[in-house]
């Protein structure tokens, strides 16, 4: 259990910097799959079988296809990856990348001062049960609020997502 | 080895919230901004499920549950953006997008 939460976080770690610093679109998509995936393992290792569940099916199927399909829509080929590598240059992502490092030795330091002694492990599984029967007593206002949330999006999406043939005329803004 | 420890958990969470951070700084297209914005979510997914299984509570997977949503809701509109943006200026580089004149 412990390797392969150690394992996966590695290889969690190493695909979400092959996204940042990718320069083809399309593979850095399959690495942020890959990181999604493997951060779904460390659930697993970790005890939380339904949140694992839960990251591949709806993060690494879901979300991922819209992610997919939008980049081949767009078709991005070979001159948004020349385009990308123009664009990475030193002086570009050197200063994001030393404020980003300061806070996580920052967040590190913290950690690893602070007074966190709970171990992760033989405490057996978190089941689907347990937070279905959360979710449906004391959170059930979250859960409505969440598919609120949810309705607007889908109405957004569709109201963006549609041809602007209305462009052209005076005042239509689609 | 026996149990991970919770710190290790959280360290990773933190490692790949940096990691999301600085992406999200230095990318200019819109694309690769996004996908730095689903690692920092799974990153506050993952500390909620350190948390969750580390002091034997499901009230941390409810609220991941919440996290995910959030990332479903912001990825489908966020990509509808991105794809009108496409459409009216044809880049996705965002600089061109930062002016408020279409």
């Amino acid at each position: 259990m412990e390797l392969a939460f150690y394992a996966s976080a590695l290889v969690a770690l190493l695909a979400s910097l092959g996204v940042v610093t990718g320069t083809n679109p399309v593979h850095a998509l399959l690495y942020l799959i890959v990181s999604l995936i493997s951060v779904a393992l460390t659930f697993f290792a970790l005890g939380a079988p339904f949140a694992g569940a839960l990251q591949v099916i709806v993060y690494a199927g879901a979300i991922m296809v819209l992610f997919v399909f939008v980049v081949m829509m767009l078709n991005l080929g070979r001159d948004a990856s020349a385009q990308e590598r123009a664009w990475l240059k030193p002086r570009t992502w050197a200063g994001p990348s030393v404020m980003a490092a300061v806070l996580l030795l920052v967040l590190l330091a913290a950690l690893v001062r602070g007074d966190v002694t709970q171990v992760i492990g033989g405490g057996g599984t978190i089941e689907a049960k347990e937070v279905g029967g959360l979710l449906f007593g004391p959170w059930l206002l979250v859960v409505e609020l969440a598919a609120m949330l949810l309705l607007a999006a889908l109405v957004t999406a569709s109201h963006l997502g549609r041809e602007a043939e209305t462009d052209r005329a005076p005042g239509g803004e689609s | 080895m026996n149990g991970i420890p919770m710190e290790h958990g959280l360290m990773v969470a933190a490692a790949l919230f940096a990691i999301g951070l600085a992406g999200l700084m230095f990318r200019r297209n819109l694309m690769f901004v996004l996908m730095s914005l689903e690692i920092m979510l799974n990153a506050a997914g993952l500390a909620f499920i350190v948390g969750s299984t580390a002091w034997a509570e499901p009230d941390g997977q409810v609220m991941y549950l919440m996290v995910i949503t959030l990332a479903a809701a912001e990825a489908s509109v966020a990509l509808a953006l991105v794809l009108q943006i496409y459409r009216r200026f044809k880049s996705l580089d965002v600089d061109v997008v930062s002016q408020l004149r279409g």
